[in-house]
C-alpha cells in the first residue's frame, strides 16, 4: 500500500459549443474540435449547437459515463453564465463538479473578432489552456464546519436592540452587550422623530421592554466586549462585567440611595445640562431597572468615609466589594451595532460652543426639547432659564468641510434641524428661526414635505451660506455669517445657538474594532464587504453591521439594516453546516520556511505562524482565495487549489508557445 | 505586419467581466490578446510574468479593478506596488517596461476594455518582436514536460 500509484493520463472530454451562428458564425467550432482531437490529456472531442440546451447537457452527461472522462471542458460562453449548469451536469454524471472548465470562446472570442482564420486560431489556443489547466484540477469538496446557532450583538441601541429582537424571533439565542447601564443608545435621548414627529422614547420603551423580556435574548448591559478569537461560526467571546456595586436583582427602585449621595455630578444622559447623583438611574424607563453606583464619582466606595447609600438600602442591593468579572460566551455571528458621538464642539472653536452655554449641539437641544429633558419641554436657554426668542441653526458644523474637518455628510440633519426649528416655533410661537445651510438634503419618504413644512407654515428663514464666526454681546450671541445667494455679509443677533454637529464613529470604539480586527474606513466608521453588494456584512466573515456603526443614518434606515443584518445572521444560521468554496491557498509544510510573508499578504487573517512547526497556517473557512498569498509566497509552498503555479504556467505554455 | 502576442491576466470580478461585456456590446478590437482568468490582480506573480514573455509573449497585460474596489480589499494597491516594483528589474533582464501594462478597468467598462487592447496591441506592434531568447537568460522556473 505504501507504493505511490503510477499517475494516470486523464481522461478529458473536449465539447465545443455552436451557440447557434454566436460562435460557430465567426469560429471554425469543427476545426477547434479536430485540431484539439489529439492534444495531450484529450481523449473525446466534438461539437454541438447549444451544448447549454437539455440535449446538449445529456450528451455531457452520458459522454462523461461512457468514455469514462475525468474532467471535460465546455468551450462556449463567458463561465459566468453556464459553469454551474455544467458543474451541475458533472455531478449528475458522477464527475466532480471541480474538474469542470469553460472555454470562453465566445464574450472574449467570436464576439469581439471579424477575422474568421485568427478568431478560430485564438479558440484553439483558449481551449488548449484549458486542457493545459484541466490536467492538473484536483477532485475538490467544499469545506464544511459546523455553526454555532448563537448571536452576540455588540450595543444596545436602537440598531443593536432590532437585531436581537429580529435574530430572537428567527429561533436563534442572542446575547446583546451594551457598555452603558441601560440600553436605548441615543435613540432614548431624543425629542421628537421626523418627519412624524413620533415621540422617541414612546416608540422605543415598548421594544426595550420586549428585548429584556424576549426568553432568548440575554441581557448584558454595563459589560464590555473584551476580545473574540475564532472564527465565523465559532467564535468565542471574552466580555467584561464591569461591577455596578448594586444587586440588579435586589435593587427595587425605592431611590433612598439618590436621596442621601452627597455626591452631585454632571447628568450625561440630559448632555449635562442636568445634574444627577454617583449613585443613580440613568432614566427612569432604564432597562434593567437598577440603580448603578458611578465609582469615578462615588467618594471612594469606603463605608468608613461614606457608606450613606449602604445604610438605607432595606433590601442590601448594594455591595461596595463588586469586582469586575469576565464572562465567556460562544457564538457562531456578531452583529456591530456600536453607533456614534458627534463631532467635538471644541474642534469648532470659532462657534463658541465650549465657551458659551447657549450654544448647544443637537443632541443637547434634542433633550432640551424633550417632556423627559432637564427643562421638561420647555425651551429654555441653559445659561439663566430665559427663554430664547431667537435662534440660530447651523447646519453641517463640521460635516463637508475637506479642509478643516470631516469630508462627509451627516446626512440626518438637515431633517432634525428641519424638526429642531419647527418645535421651536412651535412652542414660542413668536421666537425667530434662523437656519444656516449649505444645502437641503431631504432624500427620504415624506421628507421635503417635512422641509417645506417647516419653511412654509412655520415660517423658519433659511439662509444659505456658512457661518464664520459666533460670540457674545452682553447676554445674547451675535452670528457673523454670509449669504451665499445675495453675497451680503449677515449678522444676527440670537439667545441660543444650535450647532448641529457632524456625525463621528463612537468614542472609543476603534479600539474594539482593532482587537476584533474589524476593518473600518478612514473615519473609523466599519467598512461594509462591498459598498452595493454586501452592505450589511463586514469584510471578516461573520461580522455584520447595523446603525451608525457604518455611517450616518437615519432611524428607518438603521432599523432596516439591523433587520437587513438579522436576516444576513439567519441565512447563516439556516445551514446545516458552514460550506466554503475550497479553491483556497493552503500551506506545503515541507517548503515553507515560515517567513510570514503571506500572514502580512492576507486581508482576512486566515493566516497564521505556528510557533511550535515554525510553518505558516491557514484557516481555510477565512480564506477567501485570492491568492495574493501564493503570489507572493518565496519558497512556493502557498499554492491555490486548482489554479496552483504549475497550472498558471502549463496554461501559459499551451497558449504561447506555437 | 508583425502581430504581436499579448498576454493578458485579468482580475475575475472586473476586468474580466469588462472583456465579457465588450463581447456583449459586440466592440471589435485586434485579436492578438489571449486571456488568463486569474481571483485577483494579486494572484500575478511576477514569475508568470516573466515565464510568459520566455514563451513567446511579446506584451503581458493585467487588468484589475479600481483603487478601493477590490473584491479583496486591497489586492490591486499589491499589484501595483509588485508591478511598479517588477518594472525596474525589466529592464535590467533586458526587457523593455513598456511591454508589461498594468490597467484599472471595471466590470462597466467594456469599451475602455476593447481600446486598451486596441491600443495596446498597437505599442507592441510598433515595439516590435520580443525575442526573449536571444536577448537575455531566463532562468526556466518549472520544468518542461
Amino acid at each position: 500500500m505504501t507504493d505511490k500509484p503510477i499517475k494516470k493520463e486523464k481522461r478529458i472530454g473536449l465539447f465545443v459549443c455552436h451557440c447557434g451562428v454566436n460562435i460557430a458564425g465567426i469560429v471554425d467550432v469543427e476545426r477547434v474540435a479536430k485540431e484539439l482531437q489529439d492534444y495531450p490529456g484529450v481523449s473525446f472531442s466534438t461539437n454541438y449547437i447549444y451544448m447549454c440546451s437539455d440535449p446538449g447537457q445529456q450528451m455531457v452527461i452520458d459522454t462523461i459515463k461512457e468514455k469514462h472522462l475525468d474532467g471535460i471542458i465546455v468551450a462556449a460562453c463567458s463561465p459566468t453564465l453556464h459553469e454551474k449548469t455544467f458543474q451541475e451536469a458533472a455531478r449528475l454524471a458522477g464527475l466532480n463538479p471541480y474538474q469542470i472548465e469553460i472555454a470562453n470562446i465566445r464574450e472574449q472570442d467570436s464576439w469581439v473578432h471579424t477575422d474568421k482564420e485568427r478568431a478560430t486560431k485564438k479558440a484553439v489556443k483558449i481551449v488548449k489552456s484549458h486542457v493545459a489547466k484541466a490536467r492538473l484540477n484536483e477532485n475538490l469538496e467544499p469545506i464544511k464546519v459546523d455553526v454555532n446557532r448563537r448571536a452576540l450583538i455588540i450595543g444596545g441601541g436602537i440598531s443593536g436592540l432590532q437585531a436581537a429582537m429580529d435574530i430572537a424571533d428567527h429561533g436563534y439565542e442572542v446575547i446583546l452587550v451594551e457598555k452603558n447601564p441601560s440600553i436605548g443608545g441615543k435613540m432614548i435621548q431624543l425629542s421628537e422623530t421626523f418627519p412624524t414627529l413620533d415621540c422617541s422614547q414612546c416608540i422605543l420603551t415598548p421594544k426595550m421592554v420586549e428585548v429584556s423580556r424576549h426568553p432568548r435574548i440575554k441581557l448584558l448591559t454595563y459589560h464590555e466586549v473584551d476580545s473574540i478569537s475564532g472564527f465565523v461560526g465559532n467564535f468565542k467571546v471574552r466580555i467584561k462585567k464591569k461591577p455596578r456595586y448594586v444587586e440588579e436583582k435586589l435593587c427595587n427602585l425605592c431611590g433612598e440611595c439618590e436621596k442621601v449621595c452627597p455626591q452631585v455630578v454632571s447628568d450625561e444622559f440630559n448632555m449635562g445640562l442636568a445634574f444627577r447623583k454617583a449613585i443613580y438611574m440613568p432614566f427612569p424607563q432604564a432597562i434593567p431597572g437598577t440603580y448603578t453606583l458611578d465609582a469615578e464619582n462615588c467618594l471612594g466606595l469606603n463605608p468608613v468615609r461614606c457608606g450613606k447609600c449602604k445604610d438605607v438600602c432595606d433590601k442590601k442591593a448594594i455591595d461596595y466589594d463588586m469586582k469586575e468579572t469576565i464572562v465567556e460566551e460562544e457564538v457562531g455571528a456578531v452583529v456591530v451595532a456600536t453607533g456614534y458621538d458627534l463631532y467635538t464642539m471644541q474642534a469648532l472653536g470659532e462657534y463658541g460652543g465650549e465657551k458659551y452655554e447657549d450654544v448647544v449641539n443637537g443632541l443637547e437641544f434634542e433633550r432640551i426639547l424633550s417632556a423627559s429633558g432637564p427643562t421638561g419641554g420647555a425651551i429654555r436657554r441653559p445659561s439663566d432659564g430665559k427663554v430664547p426668542g431667537s435662534i440660530v441653526f447651523v447646519q453641517c458644523s463640521g460635516s463637508r468641510d475637506t479642509e478643516h474637518h470631516l469630508p462627509y455628510c451627516s446626512k440626518i440633519c438637515c431633517m432634525y434641524t428641519a424638526k429642531h426649528a419647527m418645535m421651536y416655533r412651535h412652542r414660542v410661537p413668536d421666537g425667530q428661526a434662523t437656519v444656516f445651510y449649505i444645502d437641503v438634503r431631504t432624500g427620504g419618504k415624506s421628507f421635503d414635505e417635512f422641509y417645506q413644512r417647516t419653511v412654509e407654515e412655520d415660517k423658519v428663514l433659511y439662509i444659505r451660506g456658512k457661518v464664520s464666526k459666533i460670540f457674545k454681546e452682553g447676554d445674547t450671541l451675535i452670528v457673523w455669517g454670509v449669504d451665499t445667494l445675495t453675497g451680503k455679509k449677515v449678522e444676527i443677533e440670537a439667545d441660543m445657538v444650535v450647532l448641529a454637529m457632524a456625525m463621528v464613529k463612537a468614542d472609543g470604539v476603534q479600539d474594539l474594532l482593532k482587537k476584533l480586527k474589524i476593518s473600518t474606513d478612514i473615519h473609523g466608521f466599519v467598512a461594509e464587504a462591498h459598498p452595493k453588494l454586501r452592505p450589511v456584512e463586514s469584510l471578516n466573515a461573520g461580522f455584520y453591521l447595523a446603525g451608525c456603526a457604518h455611517g450616518p443614518k437615519d432611524i428607518p434606515e438603521t432599523v432596516a439594516q439591523a433587520s437587513a443584518a438579522a436576516a444576513k445572521v439567519g441565512d447563516l444560521f439556516a445551514q446545516k453546516e458552514l460550506s466554503h468554496e475550497p479553491t483556497v491557498v493552503p500551506v506545503n509544510d515541507e517548503l515553507c520556511s515560515g517567513c510570514g510573508i503571506c500572514i502580512t499578504m492576507c486581508p482576512y487573517n486566515a493566516r497564521t505562524l505556528d510557533p511550535d512547526r515554525g510553518v505558516a497556517v491557514v484557516n481555510e473557512i477565512l480564506c477567501e482565495g485570492c491568492g495574493a498569498c501564493a503570489a507572493a509566497c518565496p519558497s512556493g509552498a502557498a499554492q491555490q487549489r486548482n489554479q496552483t503555479d504549475n497550472q498558471i504556467f502549463s496554461m501559459l505554455r499551451a497558449m504561447l508557445r506555437e | 505586419m508583425f502581430e504581436p502576442q499579448i498576454m493578458c491576466f485579468l482580475c475575475k470580478w472586473c476586468t474580466s467581466s469588462a472583456a465579457d461585456l465588450a463581447g456583449t456590446s459586440r466592440l471589435h478590437y485586434a485579436p492578438n490578446n489571449i486571456n488568463l482568468r486569474v481571483m485577483c490582480s494579486s494572484r500575478v506573480d511576477p514569475q508568470h510574468i516573466l515565464y510568459a514573455f520566455k514563451e513567446g509573449a511579446d506584451g503581458v497585460f493585467i487588468g484589475g479593478c479600481h483603487p478601493g474596489d477590490c473584491h479583496y480589499v486591497e489586492g490591486n494597491y499589491k499589484t501595483l506596488r509588485r508591478i511598479t516594483l517588477f518594472k525596474t528589474m525589466l529592464r535590467d533582464l533586458g526587457i523593455d517596461p513598456d511591454r508589461l501594462r498594468l490597467e484599472w478597468i471595471s466590470a462597466a467598462e467594456g469599451k475602455r476594455y476593447a481600446e486598451t487592447m486596441d491600443e495596446f496591441t498597437a505599442q507592441i506592434r510598433a515595439l516590435g518582436p520580443l525575442n526573449i531568447n536571444e536577448k537575455v537568460l531566463v532562468r526556466e522556473v518549472v520544468k518542461d514536460e
